[in-house]
């Protein structure tokens, strides 16, 4: 089973956790990502991922192999949701299990910063005032990117 | 040749289109999204977009062939 999994459905903590657990580890580092009601200054409401399906669970396994390899820990999967999401709602889970605590926390940091950068998923943020955006824009907007136009056909 | 480009969230909403197929002499996909950014106005690469050449990770300047599809991804931002 692909350590790296793509979920339309509220994830099952506890089903996840035990997946990892390990008689010859000492260590268990989670780490979840929430939906958060505020982004740069707006107000926000719920939100939306766009996933890449074959891409995205293909390098997502990719990430954790390498942390496996480059940490040297026992186990590591992850779990990123896809579709709409409410305030609260777990995002993202990064579970990793080791003999000793200091690879674990390093694995799991590596994970959920490797996955921010390197996935083909993409986050609408739905605000109190009726818009909606991609995020990542701080950078869009560096290149002269049109927000304008994102905002509007997103209302549609 | 013919090649297949597919567009994903804000490029999906800027072009209004999520798949199209072209018939190009791009030879690189930093070619053919120029050759997009012409036919589509507002879409344009931003430093972190990213490219996939039939469902792999590719550069922008990788060498493309008839038939390929090519997946044009702006900044993501999972987590």
């Amino acid at each position: 089973m692909n350590p790296f999994e793509i979920s339309r459905r509220e994830i099952d903590l506890v089903a996840f956790r035990k997946r990892l657990l390990d008689r010859s580890c000492g260590a268990y580092v989670q780490f979840d990502g929430w939906v958060r009601d505020h982004n740069e200054g707006q107000q926000v409401l719920r939100l939306e991922y766009e996933v890449y399906e074959p891409l995205a669970e293909r390098e997502g396994q990719k990430i954790i192999e390498e942390a496996i390899q480059q940490f040297g820990v026992s186990r590591a999967r992850a779990i990123h949701r896809g579709g709409l999401l409410e305030l609260s709602d777990v995002a993202v889970v990064v579970g990793v299990s080791s003999a000793h605590r200091g690879e674990a926390f390093d694995a799991c940091r590596y994970i959920i910063d490797q996955a921010k950068i390197r996935l083909p998923i993409w986050k609408k943020e739905y605000y109190a005032n009726g818009t909606a955006e991609w995020v990542n824009c701080q950078r869009c907007s560096e290149a002269g990117h049109a927000h304008g136009v994102v905002t509007a056909r997103a209302q549609q | 040749m013919k090649l297949t480009v597919r567009y994903f969230a804000a490029f999906r909403e800027l072009t209004g289109v999520e798949m199209e197929t072209l018939d190009t002499d791009a030879s690189s996909p930093s070619d053919l999204f120029n050759e997009c950014a012409a036919r589509h106005t507002g879409l344009q690469k931003f430093t972190s977009s990213m490219v996939a050449v039939n469902d792999e990770m590719a550069s922008w300047d990788s060498a493309l062939s008839d038939g390929d599809e090519v997946l044009f991804f702006p900044p993501v931002a999972g987590g």
